[in-house]
């Protein structure tokens, strides 16, 4: 069993629950910081075994890490085992020049920053606290505080957006010249307040997504981003002296690598095992106080459903795929039947053969995979 | 019993016009049913019959008035089921004509009255309903009059709902219909006018004797098919099942056979007695034959085999319903019915989805064509991808029909039957108000939503009727619908070249926006041959790909995938293209839409 790389650190904590979120979050809590925190570096030290002496990725996701009690945070990343990539979540709000300088002490090389929109009525509707202004505000921060590695997110199909507004929030994100952008398309839970709230302008948005999602493409291509993943985008190498900037720690989930989650909802995969951390926070952390780990759900996964995976996460990317790695979840003859319709390209590698996604493949990826893919015979 | 003493009558009544009502009043008065037993219209056992307040299967029930024995032969109300009225006529010396005096006269109550007719039936004209506020009873009186040529003062007038003059029409049953005319000592013979299916007993036929006596345990025969079998039960409904020992001239009851094949004896046979047996039969009817075809698909293609025994289970008590197996490459396996004409097929539909709880994909229906085969070989065709592409000459069945409007809705019947091919054949006023037009029309036009175009050009009020008249040649084409340049079998239809286009154009608008978008453009068209005569295209998908997907929702998006593979396995691949269920189903439904 080779040493797991990959590190996922949940902080559930945010000031707010957006109505759009479906994360695992608590709103406030200040008072139980300090022991979540120490909850993390309890099952940190139960589970950590698994870990390779040097991590390529750590990650601290959300809730909003940087809404953490700034002392535990510093606590936390102190304790935080060493990798060649340590990205941080944050909303644009919660960065001050303290926590850009404590991000940094911390070892931090990345920053995710929330930005969603950069229309006031638009973060009004996803119930947002920043403020367009709070976004380049919290860039320049992070740049004067010596970070080389911003990533923004940007959300569209947001209720009440217009084309006209996802071209003005591109302009805007690009003219920060982030290191990174993740685009992703608004996905409303049925059931939830705001699907209730907002049901027809999400039918029409949802009508829109499509012209939305080529504008996304064509606008951060044509800016000189590279479209790595299905709704990721890192400056060209070319552009930054060979840098790639690509999310290390997210590459690691397309291709399949192994990664420890700890903290509340935090899912691990190891060896064919997938486990998944309850998200109750009190009860994570009576558990780690007492003692033993807290309690899971384990998924285990047969090769033909690793396969299956490989192939839905590989295909999301701009890099064949070997084919030796998902034949096992092919259905036959649907490859010949895609290429035939010049959504996939089949290519002879030394190595043996690669699989990859025309662009006009990969707009219908989804669609592209479920063809491609054998439904599992149980 | 002496035949003096007995009555075999009908009631011949357009829907809701107040048969079932009236029945009821009868077997009440006569005390054949006391009023604690009394359940609404009685007669009528099967569900769906009560539902829909018409009659489907005749029923024979015997009630003693005035020292009299009455036979009521309960007919069917709808023009499908005119053979079934012509059978129980048949076991009749007179008929009750009953109209509601609040309508008039209707267009089927015209067809069977004229079979009542042309059966040397004694008509007994009564006008019901006239307890209603609307009723006109001495224009109902008149036009009645008019139409059997009697005097409007023989017309009785009566509210069957409150009982008022019912009395009056049993005695007029015992003065006006002669009794039954048969040998009593002639070897014995009985027409089997109906049957029915009992699970444990068999087959029991509904028989009225003309000749000879029957009894109880005496072997028999079916003379025309040749099928022997003994009398377990004979016996009469009053108006349940009452055995009696023996059934004798001019007596209407039933024999219990113990056949366990419904097929082993058809209505219209004459049963004798293997002992004494008659040199000849009675006169039979036709056998009727399917008019109107259409394919019926379970939704979920496992249930065909609970659909083929639903249909061997309806075709035990519904001798006219005929199907062969069907094979469709959309819509899987199934079965080509026919029917006797579109009422038939709505209720064979409704018992077959209510009783068997079956989802089912009905085509279009269509008729039966005739076609010549370059080389003169003459086939029929009943299912429209059937239809040879080469052919000499197509005939199509035509009807008769006769339409009842008040007369200013003449003019948008005639422009309707004009649009529908058909040929004026004479007008004639049943009153000052009201008038029948007579057309002779292609029986497929009246398949495709005629029915509903008909009451809502005349707001509801028009009656029609038709009686089939025979084959014409007809300048009749294929149309057959291409989906990603693949026939759709289901799908194609037979139409008059000038309608083509047109029904071409709707099919083709309806299927591109009923099916989803695909991976790539996807035409769809209608073709004559060849020839594309309309096209649409369902333009590609541009997006189809989950935003995102982090480490944590890995299970999910694969179960997600996994829940739209199998989505996509169900649906039906025609052309590479992927069509579900629900859009067929539109297509599908487009005509009985119309039609509802």
């Amino acid at each position: 069993m080779s040493a797991v790389r990959h590190l996922y650190v949940h902080l559930p904590f945010c000031a707010h629950r957006c109505g759009y979120c479906d994360f695992v979050t608590v709103v406030g809590r200040h008072s139980q910081h300090r022991a979540y925190v120490d909850a993390l570096l309890a099952e940190l030290a139960l589970e950590g075994e698994v870990l390779a002496d040097r991590l390529d990725t750590v990650f601290l996701g959300g809730g909003t890490p940087t809404f953490t009690q700034p002392d535990e945070l510093a606590r936390l990343l102190a304790a935080l085992p060493a990798a060649e990539e340590l990205s941080v979540e944050a909303n644009p709000e919660t960065v001050t020049p303290e926590l850009a300088r404590l991000l940094r002490a911390g070892r931090v090389s990345r920053v995710s920053l929330g930005a969603q929109s950069f229309q006031p009525h638009l973060l009004e509707v996803l119930e947002r606290k920043a403020q367009p202004d709070d976004v380049r505000q919290a860039v320049y921060l992070l740049r004067d505080a010596g970070f080389d590695n911003i990533s923004l997110d940007l959300l569209y199909g947001i209720p009440g957006q217009s084309a006209a507004d996802l071209e003005s929030d591109l302009a805007d994100a690009l003219a920060l010249e982030p290191e990174h952008l993740s685009c992703y398309e608004l996905e409303a839970k049925p059931g939830t307040r705001f699907t209730r709230t907002h049901g027809d302008e999400l039918a029409r948005q949802a009508d829109a997504m499509e012209g939305y999602f080529e504008t996304v493409v064509d606008t951060l291509t044509y800016a000189g981003y590279r479209w790595y993943e299905t709704a990721n985008f890192c400056l060209d190498p070319e552009r930054v002296g060979g840098r790639d900037l690509r999310s290390r720690h997210n590459l690691a989930y397309w291709r399949g690598s192994d990664y420890l989650g700890v903290g509340i909802g935090a899912v691990s995969t190891v060896s064919g095992v997938r486990s998944r951390n309850l998200p109750g926070l009190g009860a994570y952390m009576r558990a780690l106080a007492a003692g033993p780990a807290p309690r899971r759900e384990i998924e285990i996964l047969d090769e033909q459903t690793r396969a299956c995976e490989r192939l839905m996460l590989g295909l999301r990317l701009d890099v064949p795929l070997p084919l030796g790695d998902v034949q096992a979840a092919l259905e036959p003859g649907a490859l010949e039947r895609l290429a035939s319709k010049g959504l996939v390209e089949l290519a002879a590698n030394g190595a043996g053969d690669e699989l990859r996604l025309t662009r006009r493949g990969r707009f219908l990826g989804g669609a592209v995979t479920a063809e491609l893919v054998a439904l599992a015979s149980a | 019993m002496e035949l003096d003493r007995i009555r075999n009558f009908a009631i011949i009544a357009h829907i809701d016009h107040g048969k079932s009502t009236f029945a009821d009043r009868i077997l009440e008065l006569t005390g054949a049913v006391s009023e604690r037993e009394m359940r609404e219209q009685l007669l009528d056992t099967m569900d769906l019959e009560r539902e829909r307040g018409i009659t489907i299967k005749a029923q024979a029930v015997r009630v003693r008035w005035r020292d009299h024995f009455l036979n009521l032969i309960d007919t069917p109300g709808h023009v499908d089921f005119s053979y079934e009225v012509s059978r129980s006529l048949q076991a009749c010396e007179g008929a009750l004509l009953l109209v509601d005096a609040s309508q008039g006269i209707e267009a089927q109550t015209l067809a069977n009255a004229y079979l009542a007719l042309d059966n040397d039936l004694e008509i007994v004209p009564v006008a019901n309903k006239i307890d209603l506020p609307q009723a006109d009873p001495d224009a109902a009186a008149a036009e009645i009059a008019q139409l059997v040529g009697e005097s409007s003062d023989r017309v009785l007038r009566i509210s069957a709902k409150t009982g008022t003059g019912v009395t009056d029409v049993l005695d007029a049953i015992i003065e006006r219909i002669p009794a039954p005319s048969g040998d009593p000592d002639a070897p014995a013979r009985a027409l089997v006018f109906d049957s029915s299916y009992d699970q444990y007993r068999g087959v029991v036929a509904f028989v009225r004797v003309v000749d000879g006596r029957f009894e109880t345990r005496e072997p028999l025969r079916a003379m025309v098919q040749g099928t022997s079998f003994e009398a377990e039960e004979l016996g009469v409904m009053s108006p349940v099942r009452e055995p009696v020992g023996a059934l004798g001239a001019g007596e209407v009851g039933y024999v219990v056979t113990g056949l366990k094949d419904v097929s082993r004896l058809r209505v219209g046979d004459t049963l004798t007695s293997r002992r004494r047996p008659a040199a000849e039969p009675l006169p039979g009817y036709k056998e009727v034959k399917a008019m109107v075809f259409a394919g019926i698909f379970p939704t979920d293609s496992d249930e065909y085999p609970e659909l083929r025994d639903a249909l061997e289970r309806l075709k035990l008590n519904d001798g006219s319903l005929s199907y062969e197996p069907e094979t469709s490459q959309a819509l899987g396996f199934g079965f080509r019915c026919g029917f006797l004409g579109l009422l038939h097929m709505e209720i064979v539909r409704e018992r077959l989805e209510r009783e068997f709880d079956l989802d089912l994909l009905i085509t279009a229906p269509t008729v039966a064509y005739r076609a010549t085969k370059r080389g003169g070989d003459v086939i029929e065709v009943h299912n429209p991808a059937e239809m040879p592409v080469e052919v000499d000459l197509v005939e199509e069945p035509y009807v008769k029909a006769s339409v009842i409007v008040p007369k200013d809705y003449v003019g948008p019947v005639m422009e309707l039957a004009n649009e529908r091919r058909g040929s004026f054949d004479h007008l004639e006023y049943l009153s000052e108000e009201r008038v029948l037009l007579s057309y002779a029309l292609p029986l497929g036009e009246i398949v495709y939503d005629f029915y509903d175009q008909l009451k809502s050009r005349t707001r509801g009020y028009a009656s029609f009727d038709y009686d089939l008249a025979g084959f014409q040649p007809g300048d009749l084409t294929r149309v057959d619908i291409l989906v990603g340049g693949e026939q759709v079998d289901a799908l194609s239809l037979i139409v008059h070249r000038s309608a083509a286009y047109d029904r071409g154009r709707q099919l083709v608008e309806r299927l591109r926006k009923e099916i989803p978008r695909q991976m790539f453009d996807v035409p769809v068209q209608a073709a004559i041959g060849s020839r594309v005569i309309a096209r649409e295209t369902i333009k590609a998908r541009r997006k189809d790909v989950l935003a995102k997907c982090y480490g944590g929702d890995i299970s999910r998006k694969r179960k997600l995938l996994e829940k739209q593979k199998k989505g996509k396995k169900r649906m039906k691949q025609v052309g590479g293209v992927e069509v579900p269920q629900e859009a067929f189903l539109a297509v599908l439904n487009l005509d009985s839409e119309r039609k509802r």
